[in-house]
């Protein structure tokens, strides 16, 4: 039993939580989430930098690590609310590529990730699928070695920011089956791709991502074609166990904000604090905290083992995560009064990103239903 | 015991609808989505009402109340909400004017009565301060008497909708040195229009502006805007909060929002099949729609005592929380139903005027406003912590 981290974990850790508390306060989060761009490449840019954005990768890709660091990155980035793209461009694409892709993408892609000058978004969603993978409207046509692709893409987080995408699309078959999809690699600026950007309520940016007669080469197919479905599964859970490690970094801030301002917070001549019904809620809260951090590490451990076994535990994580991430915003709101309510104050960012991160990569609903499928029999 | 509406109340209810149908002006809160709503659209049904005789119903007849039995406003109050229409602010009809025809004197129900019934006269709340919310007796504006007048000093937060107020009734402190303090506080109305008032917004968590800090440096107050006796003022302000409770439940209101969760629940597609189909999620839909049955009896009953002749008491108190929870549940649920479009902020969108959404459904585009803004029913109103203080102080006797 083992639940140490390495020396350069922790210098990783070191490293980017640095990074976050002296250039990531709340007043520089609210700037940038105001600003025109709504992200700081240049912070970007430090974390290629230090290295940073290497960390999942395997030593032949150019990296040093793999879940673990991703994890560790993605806990400091929740304890800042970073907007950074990290899960889409370095999690999602950076795992389509590492898992799926050819020498020569791999080469090009992940040595463009790494050194920040590609940024991906992983434009996966569609409208009307929910959050089943293989529900695809987007269609790639094979003619002759190329693809063209016809789709919309929903909700694409980080697109406005992006240089590239990685696509999901339905070379064959019926619109949910689980053979005929495929992966792509696409550049932004490719012939017929347009988005419209927008903000999303948590502070980050999406679009909404159209694919009209995109001409791709038979070199954008990341893996085998028709046969996406596995990997996209699986980077989907790597995202999936990235973004529960937000979630674990975004509660324990929450969770200490709510006690420091329990202890100031004066009513009848006592600090709030001293009322046992909210004592007994943050002893709730900081059990939540600390169930979440066991699932969050359990599915980090078993991202690499049998596709069941990942999948059992991925969907366990997100489903508890998801649970926890939803009591803990809204007693810190509750705890908070009528201070919870404001913009002003960072606790309701908090809320407001735990509360986006229930539903992302699959609501506590879905992968319930997915845990029961699993192990039903 | 008998459940159903009486023949004349099933009469009223026709009534009622008719009356709605025919003059609920369509046009109110159909401009851009960013909007908030102005101050006309939220007086128009309150101005139509009024001409109507019907903005005041709980009202003694004499001051233009409509004479209807709790059993008939608990039914006007399920014929508005299946319209959705935006009624007449609590802070004149439900708070400020019962108090000033319980307590004030001839001349204050002479001024102020008719500008309530009529919505011309907008009324807020001066509760609250930073340093005194749950611990509402613990306030600390000044009114200090100079003449013929009081002059006022401190700050008011959480203002709800002060940036269109003409009016607003204040808790001030007039005795420093009461032995309990409660015993000196006073229940004072204010001109919003005079020297030394500012509102300042505050805006919260959904991006909205509702609330406001109102300062008050020297406000200068004619001593015959006090209601009541001096340092009576907690008497009148606890008299006030229970009548505040009494609408909190929203059961007629939550009704229409399960009917809504429905519809969207019945359109997003789970593996083929509606999500209203799915078990997991009809499971938590039906399980609202029971609580909200329970609730909907227990107010009832509630009704049926008030008709009896008893006055709201701590019940209301149970009321307030399980209304705002179920309230708040509703808006998870729809947030859950809507999946991956209720992550777009709407507000960034450059605003053309138009009520459409760019993207994705109609309905996805205030799920999460909404949810982030419902939080505010278990902390305003007197916190949900605090209605459970009181059930076990009055109800249990703890
Ligand atoms: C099956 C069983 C096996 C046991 N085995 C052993 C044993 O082997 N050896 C042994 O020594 N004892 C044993 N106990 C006793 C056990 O430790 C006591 O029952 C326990 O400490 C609670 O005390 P009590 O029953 O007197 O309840 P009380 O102390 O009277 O408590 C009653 C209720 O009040 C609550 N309460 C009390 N104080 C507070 C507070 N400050 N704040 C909030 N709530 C409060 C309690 O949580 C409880 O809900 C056993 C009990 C049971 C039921
Ligand atoms: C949207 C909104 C609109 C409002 N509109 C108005 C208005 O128009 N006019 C007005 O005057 N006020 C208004 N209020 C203020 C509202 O009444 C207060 O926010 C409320 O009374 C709570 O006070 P507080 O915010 O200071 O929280 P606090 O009193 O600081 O409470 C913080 C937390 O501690 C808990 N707590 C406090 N005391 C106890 C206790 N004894 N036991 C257990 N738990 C306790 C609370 O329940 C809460 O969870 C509004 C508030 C909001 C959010």
């Amino acid at each position: 039993m083992d639940f140490d981290f390495t020396d350069e974990q922790n210098m990783v850790r070191d490293g980017i939580s640095r990074l976050i508390r002296e250039q990531y306060d709340f007043d520089t989060r609210r700037g940038v989430i105001a600003s025109d761009s709504g992200w700081r490449p240049e912070l970007w840019a430090q974390l290629a930098e230090l290295g940073m954005l290497a960390a999942p990768f395997s030593e032949e890709d150019g990296g040093f690590g793999g879940a673990t660091e991703a994890m560790i990155i993605m806990e400091e980035f929740g304890k800042g609310l970073a907007v950074e793209p990290f899960i889409p461009s370095v999690v999602c694409a950076g795992g389509a590529l590492k898992h799926g892709g050819s020498s020569a993408q791999r080469e090009e892609y992940i040595g463009g990730i790494i050194s920040g000058e590609m940024v991906f978004a992983f434009a996966y969603a569609e409208p009307r699928g929910r959050y089943d993978l293989a529900n695809l409207e987007t269609t790639a046509k094979a003619d002759g070695g190329d693809y063209v692709i016809n789709g919309h893409k929903a909700v694409v987080i980080g697109a406005p920011w992006a240089t590239h995408f990685v696509v999901t699309a339905r070379t064959s078959g019926g619109q949910t089956d689980k053979d005929g999809v495929s992966v792509f690699v696409v550049a932004k600026d490719a012939q017929g791709v347009s988005t419209r950007d927008y903000a999303t309520v948590d502070g980050r940016r999406a679009s909404e991502v159209y694919f009209e007669n995109v001409k791709v080469s038979g070199d954008a197919l990341i893996g085998d074609a028709d046969n996406g479905l596995p990997l996209i599964e699986k980077v989907v859970d790597e995202a999936t166990a990235a973004v529960c490690a937000e979630a674990v970094g975004a509660m324990k801030v929450t969770n200490e904000t709510t006690l420091d301002y329990s202890r100031q917070r004066k009513q009848f001549g006592t600090p709030i604090g001293s009322f046992q019904v909210l004592q007994h809620r943050m002893a709730d809260m900081l059990m939540e905290y600390e169930q979440s951090v066991s699932m969050c590490y359990l599915a980090t451990i078993k991202l690499d083992e049998d596709d069941a076994t990942r999948k059992k535990n991925v969907s366990a994580a997100k489903v508890r995560i998801g649970q926890a991430a939803r009591f803990i915003g809204q007693s810190a709101i509750q705890t908070h009064g009528g201070m919870g309510m404001t913009d002003e104050l960072a606790v309701g960012s908090y809320f407001k990103r735990l509360s986006i991160i229930e539903g992302e990569f699959g609501s506590v609903d879905h992968h319930m239903r997915r845990h029961i499928a699993l192990t039903a029999g | 015991m008998n459940l159903e509406f009486s023949e004349e109340e099933k009469a009223f209810r026709a009534e009622v609808r008719e009356f709605i149908e025919n003059n609920y002006p369509q046009d109110i809160g159909t401009r851009g989505v960013q909007d908030e709503m102005s101050r006309e659209d939220l007086l128009a049904w309150h101005k139509i009402l009024g001409k109507k005789g019907w903005s005041t119903p709980a009202w003694p007849t004499e001051y233009g109340g409509t004479g209807w039995t709790p059993t008939q406003r608990y039914i006007w109050g399920e014929e508005n909400a299946r319209k959705n229409t935006v009624m007449p602010l609590p802070f004149g009809v439900s708070m400020v004017g019962p108090v000033i025809y319980t307590f004030g004197n001839e001349e204050q129900k002479a001024e102020h009565l008719p500008g309530i019934r009529s919505g011309d006269v907008w009324w807020c709340q001066g509760y609250s301060e930073p340093g005194a919310g749950s611990d509402l007796a613990s306030l600390k504006t000044t009114a200090v008497r100079d003449g013929d007048d009081y002059i006022l000093n401190g700050q008011k937060t959480w203002t709800t909708l002060a940036q269109h107020a003409d009016w607003g009734f204040f808790l001030c402190r007039t005795d420093p040195d009461a032995p309990k303090p409660q015993m000196g506080i006073s229940f004072i109305l204010v001109d919003m229009k005079t020297p030394g008032i500012e509102v300042r917004p505050i805006k919260l968590i959904d991006g909205g502006h509702e609330v406001n800090e109102v300062w008050l440096t020297d406000v200068r107050v004619p001593a015959t805007n006090l209601i009541g006796e001096e340092n009576k003022g907690w008497t009148y302000a606890k008299f006030l909060l229970a009548h505040e409770r009494s609408g909190i439940a929203g059961v007629a209101r939550s009704k229409r929002g399960v009917e809504q969760l429905k519809e969207i629940a019945a359109g997003e597609m789970l593996d083929g099949k509606p999500l209203i189909e799915d078990m997991g999620f009809a499971t938590k839909i039906s399980q609202l729609e029971i609580d909200l049955s329970a609730l909907e009896i227990t107010e009832l009953r509630t009704l049926a005592g008030e008709q009896a002749g008893k006055g709201p008491g701590p019940e209301s108190s149970l009321l307030k929380v399980k209304g705002t929870e179920i309230q708040q549940r509703l808006t998870e649920l729809t947030l859950e139903a809507v999946g991956h479009y209720g992550t777009p902020d709407f507000r960034s969108f450059p605003d053309d005027g138009s009520n459409d959404f760019p993207i994705g459904p109609d309905y996805a585009h205030h799920a999460a406003p909404t949810y982030f803004n419902m939080r505010k029913t278990s902390i305003y109103g007197g916190s949900n912590e605090i209605q459970r203080n009181i059930i076990t102080k009055m109800i249990l006797g703890l």
